[in-house]
């Protein structure tokens, strides 16, 4: 037997290295099956079939057959864009993403980093992809992209404080900003308990994640009847995947799991019953995901899309108003309900 | 279903925020020049619109057509009837039976064939369906440009029962080439009219699921409502026609004011809309669908029996003189203006197509708009290039 692996000693470094092997293998993954979903879950509200041969069982390789065909695709580069940053806006917009993953509990221990902070990570790395997309439209050199680029600003400073203020409701009501801790808090999960609060936290926390994501109702910045496809007007083959479609997926996923964690309560049943704890947390965790995911893209191709200023008005006008409120409601619950209510 | 006096008059509200009304306070700012197309999602085809913006706000918009044309008026010259038909169902390729009929009604007014009843309602029968085949099109297309697609499978869903009843009779789905002079090719097959009549009670049926997908959803109208106002006036002067015409409250239909084949022995109405906007031209849009599916179902109830091809001499050769046909497309008014000398190919034949006049107007609607409103104003006002370029 070889020396290094006899002297093999599962170091800190070692089992980092294991997870985050894992986590890059489950975010395509993820993107795949969320791909995949996405197809099947439009046939059905459409009236069509979706795709139906490639794999031969409903079409299940379609993704992977959409994704074989980006990498053979072409990698154009405009003359005149900037190159490098065209080159490593993609990298900006996917790695945030990927960590994302990280601090999303799928059980009690199947968690990469449980960190302190872990909301606060959360939020703050969940935002750093529109950096990468401001970096593609302006290094573009177009003007589509252009006018997406500056869309996307206007809407994640509009639309990154509604997430937070919803996200800092759920901190108050867990009094912890540690991902774990916020879902052990969850006896009955926030969007049913308190009452009003945590739903109306949920529904603010869902139009901030969409509108970050630009998912219609909230897509100006990519709207594809406007502006073609707005920053990644001039992307092709896998910059196109890595900066939109397998980024829009893997964001969708990660989001949908991060609401599931917030408000659904987790890896723990939703309402604290007896029988419901049969199943494993894992199980209770991606079900929810799945429920959220599936809410978001329901909405996402159901409603049109809104106008610039309408949706500059709804963040400022509505959304963070009502958040603040909100905020003020949630603390007197924490100082004012008695203890019997809590949980 | 809604009514349009249920909704809010267009016109400056206080809620809406007006492009010329932003202050752009100390901020210099700078106009660009955007090209619209000549490929671009939304204009349906190889439409340009040159477009000088100022950050959202659009600021001047000139319309640029040619990049399709050609040259039907005069390819026309050197072709015999027959071909032509052919030919000018290319034209708006949406309703390619809607083109060929007033080309026809040219040449039989010119030569006076008699054609049979019953010919003269299965041709009314094929217009109207393609009416709403080109009407659910629009629809689709309209929500599609506005972020929501699912409207569009739903559209396609109706169209497909109403496209295999004509591609039964027909054997084409877009361009039929089904007219003759003095009639129709041919009788229609067996299982046409159940197949006509699911579709049509079909569309009649769910057109309530249409409006609460679109039409009563709150973003939609904010979208629509009081954008893109055309006003009488100019409609008029421009010489608007058409579902855009009546969206801006002119009461003019060919098929009522000056009934060509049996329009009028049936009973529809004419809708029009006071306010000129893109809810509107919408909703015009939507309720011609039912019109004319109400109209399919009276002209099979009526449908005489007989033949279905007059007696015209074997080759179509009008007399010398000139004729002006117009009729309604779906589009709007289309004219035929068709001069012979007595050979078998027409000496001239002008074209007045709907589309082409629509858009000559658009510079007037969309200035002073937003970008995002400008693809509203292009859906909502339901051009076909091939028609505008022809």
């Amino acid at each position: 037997m070889p020396d290094f692996i006899a002297n093999f000693e599962l170091t800190p470094w070692w089992i980092l290295g294991i997870k985050l092997a894992v986590v890059l293998t489950i975010v395509p993954l993820g993107s795949l099956i969320g791909g995949y979903a996405l197809h099947k879950e439009l046939g059905h509200l459409q009236h069509r079939l979706g795709p139906m041969h490639a794999g031969g069982f409903h079409g299940w390789a379609q993704t992977l057959a959409d994704g074989i065909k980006f990498i053979l695709k072409e990698d154009i580069i405009p003359a005149k864009a900037d190159a490098p940053v065209f080159k490593f806006a993609p990298v900006m917009i996917y790695v945030p993403i990927v960590l994302l993953y990280t601090v999303i509990p799928v059980d009690s221990k199947l968690i990469v980093e449980d960190l302190d902070v872990g909301l606060f990570f959360l939020l703050a790395v969940g935002s750093i992809p529109v950096i990468g997309t401001l970096m593609a439209a302006w290094s573009s050199a177009n003007k589509y992209a252009l006018i997406g680029g500056l869309r996307a600003a206007a809407q994640l400073i509009a639309y990154e404080l509604p997430i937070v203020l919803s996200a800092a409701v759920v901190a108050m009501l867990a009094g912890s900003l540690s991902v774990i801790d916020i879902v052990e808090a969850q006896n009955w999960a926030f969007v049913i308990w308190p009452p009003g609060i945590g739903l109306i936290a949920f529904l603010i926390f869902l139009a901030g994640a969409m509108a970050e994501m630009t998912m219609p109702p909230f897509d100006m910045p990519i709207a594809e009847s406007e502006i073609i496809t707005g920053p990644f007007t001039e992307y092709t083959g896998m910059r196109f995947i890595f900066s939109f479609f397998g980024a829009e997926m893997a964001h969708v996923v990660a989001f949908a799991g991060i609401a599931a964690t917030l408000f659904l309560g987790g890896y723990k049943p939703i309402v604290p019953l007896e029988f419901l704890e049969v199943i494993p947390g894992f199980v209770w965790f991606l079900l929810k995901t799945m429920f959220m995911f599936f809410l978001m893209t329901w909405i996402r191709f159901t409603l049109p899309r809104l106008r610039e200023d309408q949706l500059q008005k709804f963040a400022w006008k509505y959304l963070i108003p009502a958040s603040l409120v909100l905020i003020l409601a949630a603390g007197a619950w924490v100082l004012y309900a008695p203890e019997a209510l809590w949980h | 279903m809604a009514k349009v006096e249920d909704v809010p008059l267009g016109g400056r509200g206080t809620d809406v925020l007006w492009p010329d009304e932003i202050s752009t306070g100390d901020l210099e700012t700078q106009e660009m020049v955007l090209n619209v197309g000549p490929q671009h999602p939304a204009t349906h085809g190889v439409f340009r619109l040159l477009a000088t913006i100022d950050g959202e706000v659009l600021v001047d918009a000139d319309p640029i057509i040619g990049y399709m044309h050609r040259g039907y008026e005069k390819l026309v010259e050197a072709r015999d009837y027959r071909q032509i038909t052919q030919l000018v169902s290319r034209m708006d390729w949406l309703s390619g039976i809607n083109n060929e009929l007033p080309m026809w009604l040219a040449v039989e007014k010119l030569m006076e064939i008699e054609v049979p009843p019953r010919a003269q309602y299965m041709r009314v029968i094929m217009c109207e369906m393609n009416r709403i085949l080109n009407h659910l099109m629009f629809f689709a297309s309209f929500g599609a440009e506005l972020g929501a697609i699912t409207p569009t499978f739903y559209a396609f869903r109706e169209r497909e029962d109403i496209q295999y009843a004509l591609e039964m009779a027909t054997g084409g789905r877009m361009h039929f080439g089904f007219m003759r002079a003095g009639g129709l090719k041919e009788d229609v097959p067996a299982g046409f009219y159940r197949q006509t009549l699911k579709g049509v009670r079909q569309v009649i049926e769910r057109l309530d699921q249409y409006e609460n997908l679109l039409i009563g959803n709150e973003i939609f109208k904010e979208r629509t409502i009081g954008i893109g106002v055309l006003n009488k006036e100019d409609a008029q002067s421009f010489g608007v026609t058409g579902p855009i015409a009546r969206g801006s409250d002119i009461d003019a239909d060919v098929r009522k004011d000056e009934p060509y084949l049996v329009y009028d022995q049936f009973d529809f109405n004419v809708h029009t809309a006071p306010n000129g906007d893109c809810f509107d031209r919408f909703w015009v849009l939507l309720h011609e669908v039912v019109e004319s599916a109400r109209i399919v179902e009276q002209a099979i109830e009526a449908l005489p029996s007989g033949p279905i091809l007059g007696k015209v001499p074997r080759v179509i050769q009008p007399p010398p003189g000139e004729v002006y046909v117009r009729t309604e497309n779906p589009l709007g008014e289309l004219g035929f203006y068709l001069i012979s000398d007595g050979d078998k190919n027409p000496y001239r034949m002008k074209i007045r197509t709907p589309s082409y006049n629509n858009v000559s107007v658009l510079p007037v609607v969309l200035k002073n708009t937003f970008v995002a409103d400008m693809i509203a104003i292009l859906g909502s006002f339901f051009f076909v290039l091939g028609d505008i370029d022809r």
